[in-house]
């Protein structure tokens, strides 16, 4: 059985820490160059503009792209030929903890959700999977609230029809308005349990920004484009950069459909070990 | 682009027109949730305020630290919205400028237009394009809040869109996108 130790991983994550909060994803920094050229309204593209300035701003002066340095989301895939010694958790942690404090994030997490007090780093949600293999892959998504704060679900009746879903797709959007910083990523999970839906929502964002790798993925971000929100807010066809949807087996009684939706500052960062 | 100083005139304000686009420099507050609920329940309890809000502008932003040589970290607004339940009371007081993101209850809308406020908007998720027009920065209140402390930020030409102006007019109102 191969071997990790949990400080190798808290180092890499440090650097995940780096690398999603100054670099803009080169995947959603090409939609956003897409979304720049092909927008008709003035005002939206000045905004496009502002978007993509900051993006340098940020990897040239070394400053977060997002003041709201969001909370740290880490997927992890362990091979099951892989055994870690020491804490793994506590070394996660503490790498998103390191990686916060040397750049100079921001502590945006309270303890206690109901008494709130002075916010810090830690700690993140961490959702694990085992796969095949001897290998840990890491990928930490700093998620901002502003968007998060839209996220909606629904357990729809078994026998509702596709119309009625993508009814509710655009209607979250629609909810989201000009607040969570449009151009809008849509992660969507469709099936499974009310919680597995909602974690395919959060890993849809993960996926490589395109266009639609299907017929309703395509048609529901065109609808979305329709709505006319647009980047900011302030009107255009830019509503959206892209609909990512993720499905899984579900129960003959249900249908949960889960909405996450990411601001145009969709950081993502993965390492290997 | 209209420039505005605000250590010479605030009285500019109401000739503001939602859709117009300003430059602002001069001295503002950050405050957002947690500052904007014990600011209410100062006022509520009759208890001193640590800022003077006669003629203020407020910023609803909580920065990121800030790194060594900088005036001030990563520094974009946070959702405005969530701040609409506090600001009829901070209007009344004497509040005159907000500047975050997103829309704005009607409500506050009428309230703006009663107090001859303005409610500014800029750009979302830019923080730190924002950080090159703050100079100088400072915690002024409420330390203990973290990122959430009122601070005092001395901006040079900080880029507004007038988002709701003094006669209640709103840039978002004209929108096509319904509930």
């Amino acid at each position: 059985m191969r071997k990790i130790k949990a400080e190798k991983i808290a180092k890499a994550v440090t650097e995940l820490v780096r690398q999603s909060s100054f670099f803009l994803r080169g995947d959603v920094l090409s939609a956003l160059r897409r979304s720049y050229s092909s927008e008709k309204n003035p005002r939206a593209k000045k905004m496009l503009k502002a978007i993509l300035d900051n993006a340098s701003s940020a990897r040239r002066k070394k400053l977060a792209i997002c003041q709201d340095t969001g909370l740290p989301v880490v997927f992890m895939q362990i091979g099951q030929g892989v055994a870690v010694t020491g804490d793994l958790r506590s070394a996660i942690n503490k790498g998103v903890k390191d990686g916060y404090k040397k750049y100079y994030l921001r502590d945006s997490i309270v303890i206690d959700p109901l008494e709130r007090g002075k916010p810090g780093f830690s700690s993140c949600v961490l959702h694990t999977d085992i796969v095949k293999g001897d290998k840990i892959k890491l990928t930490l998504l700093p998620k901002g609230f502003g968007c998060e704060n839209k996220s909606q679900l629904k357990m729809f009746k078994p026998t509702a029809s596709i119309e009625e879903v993508k009814d509710f797709i655009v209607k979250v959007v629609k909810d989201a308005g000009p607040d969570a910083c449009p151009p809008y990523v849509v992660g969507v999970g469709i099936g499974g349990t009310a919680d597995h839906a909602g974690v395919m929502a959060k890993k849809a964002l993960l996926r490589k920004i395109s266009s639609g790798k299907s017929e309703l993925e395509r048609d529901l971000l065109k609808r979305i484009n329709k709505i006319g929100i647009g980047p900011m807010g302030l009107g255009g066809e830019n509503t959206a950069l892209a609909v990512h949807i993720q499905t899984y087996p579900t129960h003959i009684a249900g249908l949960p459909v889960s909405v996450n939706i990411s601001c145009h500052a969709l950081r993502s960062a993965s390492v290997t070990l | 682009m209209k420039k505005i100083n605000l250590s010479s005139t605030l009285n500019v304000f109401e000739s503001l027109k939602a859709g117009e686009e300003v430059a602002l420099s001069g001295v503002i507050y950050t405050a957002r949730d947690q500052a904007h609920k014990r600011l209410t329940e100062s006022i509520k309890g009759g208890k001193p305020l640590p800022i003077t809000l006669k003629g203020a502008v407020i910023y609803y932003c909580g920065p990121t630290h800030t790194p060594k040589g900088r005036a001030i970290g990563s520094c974009g607004p946070t959702t405005s919205s969530r701040m609409d339940s506090f600001t009829p009371l901070l209007l009344a007081r004497g509040l005159k400028g907000m500047i975050g993101k997103g829309n704005r209850a009607k409500e506050v809308r009428e309230e703006i237009k009663k107090y001859k406020g303005v409610y500014f908007i800029t750009y979302a998720g830019c923080g730190a394009f924002l950080a090159g027009h703050v100079k100088k920065s400072k915690v002024s209140a409420y330390r203990d809040l973290g990122p959430e402390a009122i601070m005092k930020l001395e901006v040079k030409d900080f880029p507004l869109i007038v988002a709701i102006d003094s006669r209640g007019k709103s840039i978002f109102k004209e929108q096509t996108f319904k509930k």
